[in-house]
């Protein structure tokens, strides 16, 4: 029987950190992470796990400290957003190319300037090409159920690579909602201990980790990188099938919610997706118009092809960038997902808005307009503003 | 959504606004309902005004958006009165309720014309009175659940003293005091009911006698 | 990743069938993960002494034994047995010349070449 309770995102990764029990969790504060290493320096005072806690001087010591760790043989994971994770950049990729499996719980935000504490997707998308598994949250519940799913993912022999766990600041992080928890030894059944093949503390095998590599290498090692990315398409959906076998909770790479017959369709990830479900059923239920929705989960690897054939159908979809990526012609969500669409041969209008940034918020009624506006777009065939802010001040 | 009330806080950082939405989430959670409670940070300061919301429902509910067009709005600190259009799309067939030592008809020039249910507690006196000390929080909360119907008072007295007896086990008093608080309140609330049209008439008289 | 030598030592058994396994040639498919080595101390198989445009002469003669050179030198390529130095590890010795200026008595100089 699965544990009803109310919990904040944070509240509710700090929890799956408890049953978890990682080895070593070093950590610097910055919000909206913040509580997550705070509950999880309770639960290790009141004794109910025995993390190995490091308090560290910043996010450049928390990642290579989570480096260090995993490379001995520990089950290791750091906290971070925004700022702390760019001051991460260099470990992510020595995690990365190391081929560590750590985890990260990442609690999306924007990135100065001007600072700001608020959701955007610009810390994490901005971390896209360092060679992490990113996996996002619509909810506290997929929050959870994705942090319990990230160390089978990442230890998996064929994947071996770090797995960050995104959820949206203040908004899930933050916000306290209804979940659903699975028990303690379920958990600690379905993720089990860490077993690595290779590791520092082995006196049985002397090893060296993270040695230069020549131009002669370089390439063959990131092509190795790529295979494990590669690979990890099979595992996490091998995993999620697990999960939902203990939970009854299905997951994929992303979600379709009333997709399957939908004319116009919203692509998005995160926590916006929620607002945008409920905007798809008010526009069903009052006007019979088809819309639909597809909620990226797995973002790294990209899953270029299911996007391309779950979208075939549509007339006309707006991808929701949650971050700029400045190259004047869209997001990274937008410019990925056009190019699955061309992949495809889909011959579906499309159009790649921006909104959220810095926390700006998104309402239901911001949905139906963007509903609306593919409406007109698929009935004229000609895209005005292919590239747009939603609920952008402009004179 | 059609299942959904919405209920709006406004109070200052460190007043605990945003403990009580998050608290009106906790309690309504074990009557069963799907809840949210979330607070709109802006700078972190004590002092500063903040927002607080709470979804309560009997669907899940998958909306992350602030609330403009809440059911109810509950004002800790009528302070904020002065700054803030509290009542903004406040529905008129909710209610406002607010905190204040003030009498209401002061208060209603500040309420920018709305048109709906204007109730007043002074839960610093209701607090001082059953606790000692001025914790608005827990009269705010019984004010909330009296006007909002939410649900059933004695759900809401059962599911608080079951809390407050995991919360201060080692202090009875405290759990004793805050049940007293909570009482207090649904007895004043009951009488605070006003309409605006209501209190504004009665402005008129006073000043026509006075 | 090391370099491979041709005229290289193999001192392990386990080494020299990683070296077989993984060099220059090696299709990405057989490079270890991360780029791991699964053996300690593999510098030494990589002879550094090849580098060298000049090379420090020991006069023995006149050496006093006062192990000042030791420590400065970069490579640990100036051996140490019984409290007395060695002759150069010229497999390793990249000719940096510290040992030469750091000597009191003039009994390390620089000789052009190797």
């Amino acid at each position: 029987m699965a544990v009803r309770e109310r919990l904040s995102g944070n509240e509710a990764v700090a929890y799956a950190i408890r049953q978890i029990n990682p080895d070593v969790m070093p950590a610097f504060p910055i919000t909206p992470s913040t509580e997550i290493p705070q509950y999880v320096a309770n639960y290790i005072a009141n004794g109910e796990i025995d993390t190995e806690f490091i308090p560290v001087e910043s996010e450049h010591s928390s990642m290579s400290a989570t480096v260090g760790a995993s490379a001995a043989g520990a089950r290791a994971l750091t906290a971070t957003s925004s700022c702390g994770l760019a001051l991460m950049w260099e470990e992510l990729y020595v995690a990365a190319s190391n081929r560590l499996p750590v985890v990260l719980a990442l609690v999306n935000r924007a990135l100065s300037g001007p600072i700001n504490i608020n959701a955007d997707h610009s810390d994490s998308m901005g971390a896209r090409d360092s060679g992490w598994i990113q996996i996002y949250a619509e909810s506290n519940q997929e929050a959870y159920d994705n942090f319990l799913q990230a160390y089978p993912i990442a230890e998996h022999k064929d994947v071996m690579l770090p797995v960050m766990i995104c959820q949206d600041g203040f908004i899930t992080s933050h916000g306290v909602e209804n979940i659903l928890l699975v028990e303690d030894d379920l958990v600690r059944n379905f993720v089990g201990e860490r077993e690595p093949e290779h590791y520092l503390l082995n006196p049985q095998e002397r090893l060296a980790v993270g040695p230069y590599a020549v131009s002669n290498y370089y390439m063959e090692t990131k092509r190795g990188q790529r295979q494990a990315m590669i690979n990890a398409r099979r595992v996490i959906l091998e995993v999620a099938r697990r999960f939902e076998a203990m939970t009854g909770r299905k997951y994929g790479f992303f979600e379709e919610y009333r997709l399957e017959d939908a004319e116009y369709a919203v692509v998005i990830i995160g926590s916006a997706a929620g607002t945008c479900k409920a905007a798809i059923d008010q526009i069903r239920n009052t006007t019979g118009k088809k819309v639909g929705l597809l909620k990226i989960r797995v973002f790294r690897p990209f899953p270029e092809e299911e996007i391309g054939a779950a979208l075939a159908h549509v007339k006309a979809v707006a991808i929701l960038d949650r971050s700029e990526m400045f190259s004047a012609t869209g997001g990274p969500l937008g410019a990925e997902v056009r190019a699955a669409l061309y992949q495809a041969k889909c011959q579906a209008e499309a159009v790649n808005y921006l909104y959220g940034l810095g926390g700006r918020d998104i309402t239901v009624e911001d949905f139906c307009q963007v509903y609306e506006k593919l409406e007109k777009i698929a009935a004229e065939h000609r895209i005005t503003d292919m590239y747009e802010y939603i609920g952008l001040r402009s004179r | 959504m059609k299942n959904t009330m919405e209920i709006r806080w406004h109070g200052r950082g460190g007043q605990g606004a945003k403990t009580a939405a998050l608290l009106l989430a906790d309690v309504a959670f074990k009557a069963g309902k799907y809840v949210q409670g979330f607070p709109e940070y802006g700078p972190e300061r004590m002092g500063a005004p903040i927002t607080a919301y709470n979804r309560v429902s009997t669907e899940p509910v998958t909306v992350h958006s602030n609330i403009y067009d809440p059911d109810y709005v509950v004002v800790v600190d009528d302070g904020l009165l002065e700054s803030t259009d509290v009542t903004h799309g406040l529905k008129e067939s909710g209610a406002v309720i607010i905190n204040t030592e003030k009498r209401k008809e002061e208060l209603l020039p500040l309420l920018h014309g709305y048109k709906g249910a204007v109730y007043t507690l002074n839960a610093k006196a209701i607090s001082l009175q059953a606790l000692g000390k001025n914790y608005p929080n827990s009269p705010m909360l019984a004010a909330v659940v009296a006007v909002s119907g939410v649900m059933e008072q004695e759900e809401f007295l059962r599911e608080m003293e079951a809390s407050f007896r995991h919360k201060f086990a080692k202090k009875p008093e405290v759990i004793e005091g805050n049940m007293k608080a909570l009482k207090l309140t649904f007895g004043e609330i009951a009488k605070s009911r006003y309409s605006s049209h209501e209190a504004t008439v009665q402005l008129q008289k006073e000043r026509k006698a006075g | 990743m090391r370099r491979l030598c041709s005229c290289r030592r193999r001192e392990r058994q386990v080494e020299a069938m990683i070296s077989e396994r993984i060099n220059e040639n090696s299709p990405w498919q057989d490079i270890t993960e991360g780029n791991q080595i699964y053996e300690a101390a593999t510098s030494r198989e990589f002879h550094t002494g090849e580098w060298r445009t000049s090379t420090p002469v020991w006069n023995q003669e006149k050496c006093k034994q006062c192990l000042l050179c030791t420590p400065v030198c970069p490579d640990s390529s100036i051996p140490v047995k019984d409290k007395q130095r060695m002759e150069f590890d010229y497999d390793h010795c990249k000719g940096c010349g510290i040992c030469a200026k750091v000597c009191p008595f003039g009994a390390i100089t620089m000789k052009e070449g190797k």
